[in-house]
């Protein structure tokens, strides 16, 4: 692998909600255009840390934030950054999916609706590329008007990829994307991920030790709320630094 | 079979029995209602009871256009009244309401529900009717109004708050404010419910005699506008029922059986609104 460029930089994160510590001291880089697995047991603080990326936490009441997050070099938590604003540069993609119940093509042109593109032309356009991208378009082409909830799970978690790609983001955020889904629908998910890489930076949270082996370049471990370790993903799962990530890795514990 | 085991079957089949009872008793009512209603009042029910005037004391015919379209006047302006705040209340409970001014909206809401519906009547005659010196459909219209906000309210913020996170979380995600969160995908996803809660509660209020007693009056004749004193189903079963004539008691009858007819209705159209809805 080839040194990337960085595209976040994280320093020094802490995440509490009212008394509750989640996370703490967590300082990370994230390359451009490669995929970076956030692996540990669950409780370890690696949603927490994802939902930092792109201040979804802030929405949580009693939450307090502390330390640096860069995207590009800005500061993600300065005072002037508008989060809304902040959130198109960063998509995110969850663990159950959730599409709105609204047909397939209003799902995908959600964003950029709400972006302010009525062009029909352009906006039909960016929902077949965005479907195109997200590998769903073969399957919908000729139902796009058919509601997105009667699509099968994998597909509507496809479907939601599709949503966050309309919006055209840098970076993408996926929290266990295919952790309720069963095995062809996974291997779906991970060749999607293998593309995307090409366009964007990723950054997934999986509880798939193999699927992290699979599809990342750099795994990051957390366990307890901190950043045990990170490195390139297959020196991480051959040869790793800690203990405590051997442990994990070779299933151990947790 | 053990003893404990037996218990439990006796046990079961008591309870068993008193549930089946219970909804026996329930369904019951309704039906004898709706069955006596009709009995009475079917044969009164005719194509004049919907097309003419009341008839003067000692005439047969006539029947009650004047009250039916007055209802449907008070119910519109019930909605146009009471809808927009209880509705607009509840997103504000549901989206913002967490702190102290929710608990205190919710608590006035409830504190709402129970005050009855005479005192509303009287308060709205205070209000409204004293100033404007006569009785009038606006004023009956804001005192039915009055009454549909704590339920339009309660229903808007429990069917928005079923509405999951998650729909939300994928709004956000997109780069959407938060208004256009509430607007564009919780709301819509709630519509449904939202839509059959407000249907009931007008369902309820067109059948409210009490406060309109005070605010609308009631009226022989046509009620033009919304400025003068109006007939409505409800004054007319109450006038007539108590009236000494017989002919009259066979009209209010019909205008029972009408006003049923017409709250179960929109009973049915709403529980049918809310049994389409996918799972939001």
């Amino acid at each position: 692998m080839t040194e990337a460029p960085i595209k976040i930089t994280v320093r020094s994160l802490g995440v509490r909600y009212g008394s509750t510590v989640a996370l703490e001291d967590v300082s990370l880089d994230v390359p451009t255009n490669r995929v970076t697995a956030l692996i540990g047991p669950s409780g370890c603080g690696k949603s927490t840390f994802l939902r930092c990326l792109n201040r979804m936490n802030d929405t949580i009441p009693g939450v307090r934030i502390t330390g640096d997050v860069r995207l590009d070099g800005e500061p993600l938590y300065a005072a002037d950054v508008d989060p809304v604003a902040l959130r198109r540069r960063v998509g995110m993609v969850f663990q159950k999916s959730n599409p709105f119940p609204k047909s397939i093509f209003d799902n995908v042109a959600f964003g950029p609706r709400v972006h302010g593109l009525r062009d029909r032309v352009r906006l039909h356009e960016l929902v077949e590329r965005s479907l195109r991208q997200a590998a769903l378009w073969d399957e919908v082409a000729d139902r796009l008007d058919r509601p997105a909830l009667d699509l099968s799970g994998g597909q509507q978690q496809r479907l939601c990829i599709a949503r966050a790609l309309a919006v055209e983001p840098e970076v993408i955020l996926m929290d266990e994307p295919a952790s309720a889904l069963d095995p062809i629908a996974t291997a779906k998910i991970e060749e999607l991920i293998h593309e995307l890489k090409m366009r964007y930076t990723i950054v997934i949270v999986t509880h798939n030790m193999q699927q992290a082996a699979r599809v990342s370049d750099v795994t990051a471990y957390f366990y307890l709320g901190r950043l045990i370790e990170c490195g390139p993903t297959e020196r991480l799962f051959t040869n790793p630094d800690r203990p405590e990530t051997e442990d994990y890795i070779t299933g151990r514990f947790g | 079979m053990t003893a404990h085991a037996r218990r439990r079957r006796r046990v079961d089949r008591v309870m068993f029995t008193l549930a089946s009872l219970a909804t026996a008793l329930t369904l019951g009512v309704l039906l004898f209602l709706l069955g006596y209603l009709a009995w009475q009042g079917a044969s009164s029910v005719s194509l004049t009871f919907f097309t003419r005037l009341p008839a003067p004391v000692g005439e047969s015919g006539g029947g009650m256009a004047n009250a039916l379209v007055g209802s449907f006047k008070l119910i519109a302006l019930a909605a146009l009244a009471g809808v927009p705040v209880g509705f607009l209340g509840g997103v504000y409970l549901a989206e913002y309401g967490g702190g102290s001014v929710g608990w205190l909206v919710r608590y006035a809401a409830d504190v709402l529900n129970g005050v009855p519906s005479i005192v509303v009547g009287i308060t709205v005659y205070a209000l409204v009717v004293v100033p404007m010196g006569h009785f009038s459909t606006l004023a009956g219209g804001i005192a039915l109004g009055l009454m549909t906000i704590p339920v339009t309210l309660r229903t808007t913020e429990e069917f928005l708050r079923l509405v999951p996170t998650s729909l939300r979380d994928g709004a956000l995600a997109l780069g959407a404010p938060r208004w256009v969160t509430i607007v564009r995908v919780a709301i819509p996803a709630g519509l449904r419910g939202i839509a059959a809660g407000i249907l009931l509660s007008l369902a309820r209020v067109a059948g409210e005699t009490a406060p309109l007693l005070f605010t609308s009056f009631s009226n022989r004749y046509w009620s033009p506008g919304v400025g003068q004193p109006t007939a409505s189903l409800p004054v007319m079963i109450f006038t007539y029922a108590i009236s000494p004539y017989d002919e009259w008691h066979r009209q209010a009858w019909a205008a029972a059986l009408v006003l049923l007819a017409v709250v179960l209705g929109s009973n049915l159209l709403a529980r049918a609104a809310l049994g389409r809805g996918r799972p939001a």
